[in-house]
């Protein structure tokens, strides 16, 4: 089942026993893997495995401490990202790289300018070239679009297209690219890379999500704390196999109770035609309404664009120019901003964490109790001990990994600092938790613990609004989906309604009908 | 083996400032036999209070990730309004009457003054949202024009004020308590109260939130406008205090007084290690920084140096210290890595 890692005229890249030593650890030990030529090759590990690592040292980031690196019989060492590129190889990073401030076609040429005369621009040139690889990606963005103006999804694509410009392109790493992707720019991003491997460019692809890498890999490592697990061709395996080298064992989604009589539970939330106007017309929501029961977790499913984020943000008080109702316990109420609407018991996960979540000049105890701060206020002082054992608490509740809970938010694990955003949230005492990708760029293990978290609160009464764009998770997370398309509510689907296929097909509803209207 | 290498070397450069504050007195002390006396050191105090209580205030400011460009002003008019209502009292020209404060009274209409400008630095930032270095650079010119309009460019130089008017007593901010400058107390009052606001209370922690990430403090509930437009306010507050001080000193308003001040109050600030990013800061690391640079300035004149390499040396000292802040900080995010890689599940 292994392959061998070995050089050979198929390999583009291979590494020979790569080691990274950083003071006091090691990141990277003894680490053999191959680049095939023309494939799509995944690297997959847990969140600290050592995949971006390994990544860094391709591309010229960091520097191997052992180990040797050659392409072809050639051997290579990158002291920078100039002398990788040189070599052509180009990395997309899991946290985006773009000049948000400038336009489409300048982020795509930043640092490849072609020159006209000594000094001039050729921007003629850069938008046409910009037109063209946008169109190739099937994502016809206008070249004079400020970039900070798209969404997550639309500014990946940009990403890619600064690659695919290299002429030379003969390895492009991904990392992570689909987790802020829908389902169907997943597929165009799986298309693309289909003709880039066709077209004889090598790709490096890295991943959380198991299924996509049986659909697009051709080879998978598995890395493991640094150290090489397995490698095999993926034809020949199966996602328990993935999954069992990942982990050590076999882990699966925890599933919810599907024996609940909802009917009979009290309403706590109910939302009424909400409508959300679109600048330049049109509507982001659309008489959107629908009903959360306590202890209820209630998934919103969608394509991105769909409106699921705009839902949160009318109900937390960002949008105040939405219109309906927004009903709590029976009083509707007039929402006028975040800190009243926090007071009332809502809280909201954001989906970006380093962006919206955490505050990272800060240490781990007091991000987590940020929002709820003034609970703990006796005068204008703040009731210290109060304070440390209600932070104790939730990092226990929770189980938040820490050592201590004043060293940096950022000494923390992916999965662990988005536990401490949803701590910060449920340490206000929330009785609706709207969480926007909980799961959104951590690994496997913490993903089940942040789902177990979502299913103690709601078994403790806590209501839970869900957004995810991975069929899987919210198949398994969730009691009740409606299902989002161009800002259109088009399915409600409860226990055995809830398909993968009425889920994907009402995704796409919404745009159907807009065109008749 | 390491470990214990980097956090004796984190220890050193946390304490940085202080350690070059000793360095600076060991060497000033040396150069000249008379430095260390009380009466240079008390000199000393009465120096620093003045821009200390500024930086205090700019660090509040630089720690939500602003800056306030109009503390030098507002000194000066804080001075003018202060000296023209001892002098000359306020004319209500309808009613034909000359009303004269007692001092108290003068003090409590100067702070509000300062306020006013605080909370208009405040609103133009949080509800217009114009970038604060342009708003306060904006108010910098108004505060600065009102001091000169209001006497016409000219001092009040007799604030002794008048028994019979009831206000005299203005020289007691200028003044001594057992041989200390008046000035220097209220340094220690403002910068304790400063920093038991600061990591004491809510409205410290949210300051600190703000500075490191806006957005998410937003999310978090936090009120991001209102706990901006008091910061704003304490820093014009500070300023005022601070041209009530200098006026005192002088016996004498000059509308031109405090000029070019808010550059040393930031200087201060960022000797301290508060990040002009935002999100860090102490008011302790503040007033320490505010004693480098006076500890240069008067050593120095004490030593003969000329005035122009003072402005050299202090720049150079400015530089050199974000650069070591740098390194330290680079240094904490690749043990804080260290952590989140000996930590991975």
């Amino acid at each position: 089942m292994a392959v061998n890692i070995t050089n050979g005229p198929d390999v583009c890249l291979h590494a020979e026993k790569i080691s990274k030593i950083y003071p006091g650890t090691k990141a990277l030990d003894e680490v053999s893997f191959n680049v095939y030529k023309g494939k799509v090759n995944v690297l997959i590990g847990e969140n600290g495995a050592g995949k971006s690592t390994l990544m860094k040292i391709i591309a010229g980031i960091e520097q191997e401490s052992e180990g040797e690196l050659f392409m072809g019989e050639e051997k290579v060492h990158f002291d920078d990202v100039t002398e990788a590129r040189e070599h052509g190889i180009g990395i997309i990073h899991q946290e985006l790289n773009l000049f948000p401030n400038l336009a489409v076609y300048q982020n795509i040429f930043m640092a490849k300018e072609r020159k006209k005369g000594t000094v001039g621009l050729d921007n003629e040139y850069h938008v046409k070239e910009t037109k063209r690889i946008m169109e190739k990606l099937q994502h016809p963005i206008d070249p004079y679009t400020i970039v900070g103006d798209l969404r997550v999804g639309q500014q990946q694509m940009i990403e890619i297209a600064r690659n695919l410009i290299q002429d030379d392109l003969k390895i492009l790493i991904m990392d992570e690219p689909t987790s802020s992707l829908s389902e169907q720019e997943v597929q165009v991003l799986f298309k693309i890379m289909r003709e880039l491997t066709a077209e004889g460019i090598s790709i490096v692809y890295i991943s959380h999500r198991l299924e996509e890498i049986m659909q697009i890999g051709d080879y998978v490592t598995v890395l493991r704390d640094g150290k090489l697990v397995d490698s095999a061709a993926v034809k020949d395996i199966d996602i328990s196999w993935i999954v069992q080298k990942m982990v050590g064992k076999g882990k699966s989604y925890p599933k919810r109770a599907g024996n609940i009589d909802w009917s009979k539970r009290e309403t706590v939330l109910e939302v009424k035609d909400l409508s959300l106007p679109k600048k330049g017309g049109g509507w982001l929501l659309d008489k959107v309404s629908f009903q959360l029961k306590k202890g209820e977790i209630l998934g919103i499913y969608g394509l991105m664009g769909a409106g699921r984020t705009e839902i949160f943000e009318c109900i937390m008080g960002l949008r105040p120019e939405h219109t309906g109702e927004v009903i709590l316990n029976g009083e509707t109420l007039k929402i006028n901003s975040i800190t009243e609407q926090i007071d009332r018991g809502f809280a909201l996960i954001p989906e970006d964490r380093q962006r919206e979540g955490l505050v990272q000049t800060m240490d781990i105890g007091k991000n987590l109790s940020l929002s709820s701060l003034k609970n703990y206020a006796k005068g204008i002082f703040l009731k210290s001990n109060e304070e440390e054992s209600n932070i104790d608490k939730i990092i226990d509740e929770i189980h938040i990994k820490v050592a201590d809970k004043r060293l940096p938010i950022l000494s923390l694990s992916g999965g662990n600092q988005q536990k401490v955003v949803i701590g910060k949230g449920i340490m206000t005492n929330p009785k609706i938790l709207l969480l926007d990708e909980p799961s959104r760029g951590i690994d496997i293990g913490a993903k089940t613990d942040v789902f177990e978290i979502m299913n103690h609160f709601a078994d403790a009464g806590l209501s839970l609004l869900v957004v995810s764009s991975e069929l899987e998770e919210i198949k398994s997370i969730a009691d009740r989906i409606i299902v989002l398309s161009n800002g259109i509510k088009t399915a409600e689907l409860a226990g055995d309604e809830i398909t993968e296929d009425r889920l994907v097909m009402a995704s796409y509803e919404g745009h159907n009908s807009g065109k008749k209207n | 083996m390491f470990k214990d290498k980097t956090s004796l070397m984190m220890t050193l450069l946390k304490g940085r400032t202080l350690i070059v504050l000793v360095l600076l007195l060991i060497f000033f002390s040396v150069a000249n036999e008379n430095f260390l006396s009380t009466n240079t050191l008390l000199l000393l105090a009465k120096h620093v209070a003045l821009y200390g209580i500024l930086a205090i205030g700019m660090t509040y400011v630089i720690i939500t990730g602003g800056i306030d460009l109009s503390v030098g002003a507002v000194v000066g008019l804080a001075g003018m309004i202060a000296g023209g209502m001892i002098q000359n009292g306020v004319t209500l020209q309808f009613a034909g009457v000359t009303l004269y404060f007692s001092v108290p009274m003068v003090v409590i209409l100067t702070i509000v003054v300062g306020a006013f400008i605080g909370w208009l630095n405040g609103i133009i930032i949080t509800k217009f949202g114009v970038a604060p270095f342009i708003a306060t650079l904006g108010t910098m010119y108004m505060a600065r024009g009102w001091a000169m309009l209001h006497s016409n460019g000219a001092t009040y130089s007799s604030l002794a004020g008048n028994e019979a008017l009831g206000n005299t007593g203005f020289s007691f901010f200028g003044s001594r308590i057992a041989e200390i400058p008046v000035g220097a107390l209220i340094l220690v009052v403002i910068a304790i109260i400063a920093h038991i606001l600061l990591k004491k209370t809510v409205f410290g922690w949210h300051i600190f939130a703000i500075g490191g990430n806006e957005k998410a403090a937003k999310l978090s509930g936090v009120k991001v406008d209102k706990v901006k437009i008091l910061v704003y306010i304490f820093s014009a507050v500070c300023a005022a205090i601070v041209g009530l001080i200098t006026a005192s000193q002088l016996e004498a308003a000059h509308p031109a007084t405090g000029e070019t001040w808010e550059m040393n109050a930031i200087a201060a600030a960022v000797l301290g290690g508060t990040s002009m990013a935002g999100g860090i800061g102490t008011i302790g690391g503040t007033i320490v920084g505010a004693f480098v640079i006076g500890v240069i300035s008067d050593g120095m004149v004490m030593c003969g140096v000329s005035e122009f390499w003072q402005m050299i040396i202090k720049g150079l000292v400015i530089i050199l210290a974000v650069i070591i802040d740098q390194f330290q900080r680079n240094m904490e995010a690749k043990m804080a890595l260290q952590a989140r890689n000996e930590s991975k599940d």
